[in-house]
């Protein structure tokens, strides 16, 4: 049997039965009851009330890690770690003579 | 004499201001189309319901940004569409291919149109059912598409305003679900050794 024949019948008879608009009784009110529990949203307030809640652990991450910094600034390894760090952020420029 | 009726949008600056009663009136006027659309995308009461509800909460707490550029209507029936889609892929079930649950009624149309292709009756409820098991097979964005461009006879251009998607890529998912609904009515032909 023909595929396309049998979708183009398929899709005719979708399209000629359509769909019922009908609506439950009373469906309005249904919706109005959660809605009067919704208040529009408002965009900046929620942006204020998310940042309000990032700003303690934020404050409490910069304390953690300036009590951190503070305690091994003068240790060996921290300094060792540091020379370290500047090698490795800096070895791309120590290599940039080769490229050219 | 009748009072005038208020526009959609001296009812939108009402609740805007904070009379949230005149929503009431816009979900009466609009709830039949929401309705009808809903329909389309779930069989069962309970899920249209659901859908509906969800369209006018979601059209309610979004209204302070809806811009008046075009009508109500069609934005509201965006949020419709995409609310319809979002709800075929939460429930993607009962996706397997075989067509085991088609009825003896159904059995016989689809002998009666192999018989005769172009006798068969497509206003029959049977070929209305059987249309509607093969689109629940379907992906949602096949299912989507092909409710929206074939069943609904809408534009490429429309169906992108509707879905939010390009225009390039509703083409593609056009040309994926034509060629996802063949394979599926090839599997139903062989599933019934037509």
């Amino acid at each position: 049997m023909n595929t396309a024949n049998l979708n183009k019948k398929l899709i005719a008879a979708a399209r000629h039965h359509g769909t019922s608009d009908r609506v439950p009784y009373a469906f309005e009110k249904r919706i109005m009851a959660h809605i009067k529990d919704l208040r529009p949203v408002d965009v900046w307030a929620l942006w204020g009330r998310a940042l309000w809640r990032a700003a303690a652990p934020c404050v409490a991450i910069t304390l953690i890690i300036g009590v951190w910094s503070f305690q091994s600034r003068d240790s060996e390894v921290a300094q060792l770690k540091s020379a370290d760090l500047e090698t490795t952020v800096l070895a791309p420029m120590d290599n940039l003579g080769d490229v050219w | 004499m009748d009072p005038v009726e208020p526009t959609d949008s001296e009812l939108i600056a009402a609740v805007l201001r904070g009379d949230t009663a005149c929503f009431e009136q816009l979900i009466t006027k609009y709830q039949p189309r929401v309705f009808a659309t809903a329909r389309r995308y779930a069989r069962r009461d309970d899920e249209v319901e659901d859908i509906v509800q969800e369209v006018f909460l979601k059209a309610y707490q979004k209204l302070s940004s809806f811009r008046a550029e075009a009508p109500f209507e069609h934005w509201l029936m965006r949020l419709a569409v995409r609310t319809c889609y979002d709800f075929l892929r939460d429930h993607q079930r009962n996706r397997e291919t075989s067509f085991t649950e088609i009825t003896d009624a159904e059995d016989d149309w689809l002998e009666r149109h192999a018989e005769d292709p172009d006798g068969s009756d497509e206003k029959a409820t049977e070929a209305k059912e059987l249309v509607d098991k093969v689109l629940e097979k379907m992906s949602p964005a096949g299912r989507l598409v092909i409710t929206l461009l074939e069943i609904e006879d809408r534009s490429v251009k429309e169906i992108a305003e509707l879905t939010g998607w390009s225009v390039p890529l509703v083409k593609v998912r056009a040309f994926r679900a034509r060629a996802e609904m063949k394979k599926l009515l090839t599997k139903l032909m062989k599933d019934k050794k037509l």
